[in-house]
C-alpha cells in the first residue's frame, strides 16, 4: 500500500475581489493555505515512504530526545533517618550533580566511610561525548522524518534501542566498580561482604541509606520518545509485511 | 478596698480557678504535633540574661537561645575572636547586659521578618539581630544615655529605632556632685537610624528635662511621624524614688515629632556633641569589627519648636501603646485607678490652637482633659502595659492584681479579665503593638512563679502563660518556663521567616582572612610570637590533627574552618586548659579561638559537637615545649612544608 495522498486544496477561498483591498482575515487565511500547501508538498513521502502522521510522530520522538540536554536522565535518591530533606544525585548527560547544590560533595563524604571513590563527573569519558551522540540521534530522526524512509526509521529505532541498552549497562558497569571497588585500607566502616552498588533501577538498602534509582525527568521523556519511535516502526512492518501479502494474493 | 474588690471581682470572674484548671479541648490547642511545625515565632527578650530566647507558639517550646549582649561559652559568642569585637563599648570590653525590648522590623507599620532589635538597658546599645541567620550582626552603642529602657521602640517603616534615658546623667558626663541633679542632670531620647544594615547611626538626639523616660512606642497611620515617651520622676528626685518619685498626682507622655526633628536637623539646626560611641558590625566576612564614632546631633527643645510636647498622664505612667488605628495612645499609669487614652486627633487640635497649660523646662505641657480621649474605669491594679487584637479590643496588664483586663477602644468598658501566675509584666500579641495585629493569642509575662512548676531551689524560671483570645472569652492555654527575665517580646507567623532561614554558610563565600578553604592548604604558621594554626573539620577529623613546636608564652591562634556544606552538621573544638571557651562552628564557616599556653605538655583537642558515627574520633594533639626549645614548628597538615608521620597511617 501506498501511502496516504495529501488532500487536495484548491477550494480557492483565498482569492481576492478585483480592486477592493484584501481584508486581514482573508490575508491570512490565504497566507495558510500557502503554509499548508508547503508542508504538504515539502513533506510527501517517497513512493513506499512513510505516512505523514507517521512522519510526525518520527519528529516529535526526535525532537522530545533533546529534552535530555536539559534534563536529568537519571536519578540517585538516598533516603536515611538524618536527611528528612533528602539527599540525591542527578546523571545528567553531560555531568553528575547533587538534586541540591551541595549533596554530591555530602554524598562524597558519607562514602569515605565506606571506601568508596569519590564521585567526580570529570571522571566519566562518556559525559564528553553523551551530548553529541543525542544531538546525533536527534538529528538522524528528523532526517527519518523529512525523507520518510522506512529502512532510516528502523536503523534509527534500532541505534536508540542500542544506546539504551548501552547507557543501562554503562550505568551498571560504573555503578558496579565504585560499589565493590572500595579501599579497603582507608575504609573506616567495613562490613564483611558488603557492597554499596545501588541497584540498576528500584530499591536497595546500603547500611543506613535506603537508595532508589529511577530515570529523572530527562530519562522518562528518553524513554517515552523511544517507545513512540518504536511503536511507529512496528506499525510500520506491520503495513509493510501486509502490503506485501496483499501484492502477492493479487 | 477598691484594689480588693477589684481583685475579688477578677477571681468570681474567671471560669479557671486559681491553679488554672482546664477545660475541654485545650491541650489540643497547644498540641503541635511530632515534627509538626508552630505557628508563629516568638521572640522574647532575656532580661538579665542579656540575650534573645526563640519559642514557637503555641507549643511554647524553646527553638533557641541568640546570644546578644552577654558572652555565651556554649558556641562562643563574645570568646571567639570574630565576635568578641561586638561586645566592645566607650568603656571597654562589656561582657553582659539586662535585654529588656525586642522590636521586629517593620513594613508599613505590620512585622516583616527582616530584623529583630533589641535593647542594653544597663550599658546603653541597640542590637539588630538578622532573622535569616538567626544572629546578632550589629550593635551600636547610645552616647549621652543611661539606662537605655524606652528602647528599641521601631518606627512603621524600620526608620528609626529609639532610645532614651531611664537614668538621667550629666550631660556632658563629668565628675559632679548627684546633689546637682536638677541643675546638670538632662534626659536624652536618641533616633537611631535602623533600615540600612552596618550603617546603624545615631541620627539625632533630644536633650529634656531630667526625668526617668520609661517606654515608648512609635505612632502610626494618622500619627506617623510622631513617637510617644512615658516620663516619671518629674519630680526630679535623685534619692528614694519610691516615694520622691510618687508625689506628684500627673507626670507626663514625651510626643515626639520625629519627622519636624529631621526637618529641624536638615535645616542645621541644634549643634554637634563630640561624644565617643562605638558601632560593631559583622559584615560579609562574619568577622566582627569595632569602630569608634565620633559626634552627635543634638536638639534643644528650643532649636526646634513644634518638635515636643508633654501630655500629663496620671501616676508614673510605664507603658504607652500606640492602637492598629494609630487615634489612641495608650498609657499604663502603674499608680493610677484608671487606664488614660490619649486622642492623637484632639492632640493636634489642642497643639493647633496652642491652648498649652503652662510650659516644663520650655516644652509646652497640653492639659490632660484635652487630649483625653477616655478612661478606662477599674481596669485593675497596677496596669502596665496594652497589646491590640486589631478587632477593637486592647488588653492591658495589671501587675499588682495579676490578671490581664480586656476592655472595648471606644467605649473604654472592660468586658473581661483572666489572672496570670504571677505579676505579669508586659504581655504579647503577635504583631500587637502594629497596624495588623495577628490577633489569636496574647502571652503574659511574668515575673513571680512560685508553685507553677517542680521547685528548684531559691532562684526559679520566670513562668510565661499562653491566653487564646480568638473568642469573645479569654482562655489559659499553657503555662511555659522561660529563660533570662523575659520583659518585652513580639511574635509573627512562622511562614514570613522559615523558608528563608540560612541553613548552612557557603564555603565559597567565605571570605575570612583566615579561611582554609580546602584540607590540601592545613598547615601551621609562625609569625613572631603567634602561631597560626590553619584548621579544617570535617566529619570525622581535625586537619592537621598533630602540631608541634609550639612554646610556652606563644600567642596561639586556632582559625578552624568548618568544611562541611551539609544542613546540621556543625563541628565544635575545645582544646584543655584552654581559658576560654569552645568554638562551635557552622558549615562553611571560619572560627578562632586564642590560647596563651602556659606549661609545658601535650594538650588532646576535640569536637565537641556529636557530628557522626566517628565523632569520638575527631580529636588531636598539640605539643607545647618550655620557652625557648627548639622544638621546630610543625604539623601534619597538608598543607605543612614539613610533614609528620601520623600514627594512623596517613
Amino acid at each position: 500500500m501506498s501511502a496516504r495522498q495529501p488532500p487536495v486544496v484548491s477550494r480557492g477561498e483565498g482569492a481576492v475581489p478585483r480592486g477592493a483591498p484584501p481584508s486581514a482575515p482573508v490575508v491570512i487565511r490565504a497566507a495558510a493555505r500557502q503554509v499548508r500547501l508547503w508542508i504538504v508538498t515539502s513533506t510527501r513521502a517517497a513512493p513506499g515512504g512513510l505516512g505523514t502522521g507517521a512522519r510526525i510522530a518520527v519528529a516529535v520522538a526526535a525532537l522530545a530526545l533533546l529534552a535530555v540536554l536539559v534534563l536529568p536522565l537519571w536519578r540517585i535518591d538516598l533516603e536515611a533517618p538524618q536527611y528528612p530533606e533528602g539527599l540525591g544525585m542527578e546523571i545528567r548527560v553531560n555531568t553528575i550533580v547533587g538534586v541540591k547544590p551541595n549533596d554530591l560533595n555530602n554524598i562524597n563524604n558519607l562514602n569515605h566511610y565506606i571506601g568508596m571513590k569519590v564521585i567526580r563527573p570529570e571522571d566519566f569519558p562518556e559525559l564528553r561525548f553523551m551530548p553529541l551522540l543525542v544531538a546525533g540521534l536527534s538529528g538522524m530522526g528528523l532526517v527519518v522524518a523529512a525523507t520518510g524512509r522506512r529502512r532510516l526509521l528502523y536503523v534509527w529505532v534500532a541505534l536508540l534501542v542500542l544506546c539504551a541498552v548501552a547507557g543501562l549497562a554503562d550505568f551498571y558497569r560504573w555503578s558496579y566498580d565504585y560499589g565493590h571497588n572500595l579501599d579497603h585500607e582507608r575504609a573506616i566502616i567495613k562490613v564483611p561482604g558488603m557492597t554499596y552498588q545501588p541497584p540498576l533501577i528500584g530499591s536497595k538498602q546500603l547500611l543506613n541509606f535506603r537508595a532508589h534509582s529511577w530515570p529523572g525527568s530527562g530519562g522518562w521523556i528518553a524513554i517515552a520518545a523511544g517507545a513512540l519511535a518504536s511503536l511507529v516502526a512496528a506499525r510500520e512492518l506491520v503495513r509493510a509485511r501486509r502490503a506485501r501479502r496483499l501484492a502477492e494474493a493479487a | 478596698m477598691a484594689g480588693a474588690a477589684v481583685a475579688l471581682y477578677a477571681y468570681a470572674c474567671q471560669t479557671t480557678g486559681p491553679k488554672g484548671l482546664l477545660d475541654g479541648d485545650v491541650a489540643s490547642r497547644v498540641y503541635v504535633a511530632p515534627g509538626e511545625h508552630d505557628e508563629f515565632y516568638a521572640f522574647l527578650s532575656g532580661g538579665f540574661s542579656g540575650q534573645v530566647t526563640v519559642y514557637g507558639l503555641p507549643s511554647g517550646r524553646l527553638l533557641k537561645v541568640i546570644p546578644v549582649f552577654s558572652q555565651y561559652p556554649e558556641n562562643g559568642w563574645g570568646y571567639s575572636e570574630e565576635t568578641k569585637p561586638m561586645l566592645e563599648t566607650s568603656f571597654g570590653f562589656v561582657p553582659w547586659d539586662d535585654a529588656h525590648h525586642p522590636q521586629l522590623s517593620k513594613t508599613n507599620g505590620v512585622p516583616d521578618g527582616r530584623w529583630l532589635f533589641i535593647n542594653a538597658n544597663n550599658t546603653p546599645r541597640i542590637a539588630r539581630i538578622s532573622l535569616e541567620t538567626f544572629e546578632t550582626e550589629e550593635i551600636i552603642e547610645i552616647p549621652q544615655s543611661a539606662g537605655n529602657h524606652a528602647s528599641p521602640f521601631i518606627t512603621p517603616n524600620s526608620e528609626y529605632v529609639v532610645a532614651s534615658t531611664r537614668f538621667s546623667v550629666p550631660v556632658p558626663q563629668r565628675d559632679i556632685s548627684i546633689d546637682e541633679y536638677k541643675a546638670a542632670f538632662k534626659g536624652t531620647i536618641s533616633f537611631i537610624r535602623a533600615d540600612r544594615p552596618g550603617e546603624m547611626d545615631i541620627a539625632f538626639q533630644l536633650l529634656v528635662p531630667g526625668y526617668n523616660y520609661d517606654l515608648a512606642h512609635a505612632g502610626k497611620g494618622p500619627s506617623y511621624g510622631w513617637a510617644f515617651f512615658t516620663t516619671y520622676n518629674t519630680e526630679q528626685a535623685n534619692t528614694l524614688l519610691e516615694i520622691n518619685a510618687s508625689q506628684r498626682d500627673k507626670d507626663f507622655v514625651a510626643a515626639v515629632n520625629w519627622r519636624r526633628a529631621e526637618e529641624c536637623v536638615a535645616q542645621g539646626r541644634g549643634r554637634d556633641v563630640a561624644v565617643t560611641y562605638v558601632h560593631n558590625y559583622m559584615g560579609e566576612e562574619r568577622v566582627a569589627r569595632s569602630e569608634r564614632k565620633r559626634g552627635v546631633r543634638v536638639l534643644e527643645p528650643a532649636d526646634c519648636e513644634g518638635m515636643i510636647y508633654y501630655l500629663p498622664t496620671p501616676k508614673s505612667p510605664h507603658g504607652v501603646d500606640v492602637d492598629p488605628s494609630g487615634e489612641y495612645i495608650v498609657a499604663g499609669g502603674k499608680l493610677a485607678t484608671v487606664i488614660p487614652v490619649h486622642s492623637f486627633s484632639k492632640m493636634l487640635a489642642v497643639i493647633e490652637a496652642k491652648d498649652f497649660e503652662g510650659e516644663a523646662e520650655g516644652i509646652p505641657m497640653l492639659r490632660y482633659e484635652a487630649v483625653l480621649a477616655g478612661e478606662v474605669q477599674n481596669p485593675g491594679l497596677g496596669p502596665l502595659h496594652t497589646e491590640f487584637d486589631g478587632k477593637g479590643y486592647a488588653y492591658t496588664s495589671a501587675f499588682l492584681s495579676s490578671e490581664i483586663v480586656k476592655w472595648k477602644l471606644g467605649t473604654w468598658e472592660v468586658v473581661d479579665r483572666i489572672p496570670t501566675y504571677y505579676s505579669i509584666g508586659h504581655l504579647m500579641i503577635p504583631g500587637g503593638d502594629s497596624e495588623k495585629p495577628w490577633g489569636k493569642y496574647v502571652v503574659a509575662l511574668n515575673k513571680i512563679t512560685k508553685d507553677r512548676y517542680l521547685p528548684t531551689g531559691p532562684e526559679l524560671v520566670h513562668a510565661a502563660q499562653l491566653i487564646d483570645i480568638s473568642g469573645e472569652r479569654m482562655r489559659l492555654l499553657l503555662d511555659f518556663p522561660t529563660l533570662g527575665e523575659p520583659h518585652y517580646a513580639q511574635a509573627l507567623p512562622a511562614e514570613l521567616i522559615k523558608d528563608k532561614v540560612v541553613r548552612i554558610y557557603d564555603i565559597q563565600r567565605n571570605r575570612h582572612p583566615y579561611a582554609t578553604l580546602s584540607e590540601a592548604d592545613a598547615r601551621v604558621e609562625r609569625r613572631g610570637g603567634t602561631v597560626h594554626v590553619y584548621m579544617t573539620a570535617i566529619r570525622s577529623h581535625f586537619s592537621p590533627d598533630i602540631i608541634e613546636g609550639i612554646r610556652v608564652g606563644d600567642t596561639v591562634k586556632f582559625h578552624v574552618t568548618n568544611l562541611e556544606q551539609d544542613w546540621d552538621v556543625p563541628h565544635g573544638f575545645a582544646a584543655m586548659g584552654v581559658p576560654n571557651a569552645e568554638l562551635l562552628i557552622m558549615p562553611g564557616e571560619t572560627k578562632t579561638l586564642t590560647w596563651v599556653p602556659r606549661q609545658p605538655g601535650v594538650y588532646p583537642f576535640y569536637c565537641t559537637d556529636f557530628c557522626s558515627a566517628l565523632h569520638q574520633e575527631m580529636q588531636g594533639y598539640v605539643r607545647v615545649s618550655p620557652a625557648g626549645a627548639n622544638v621546630p614548628l610543625t604539623s601534619n597538615g597538608a598543607g605543612q612544608g614539613k610533614v609528620l608521620a601520623s600514627g594512623g597511617g596517613r
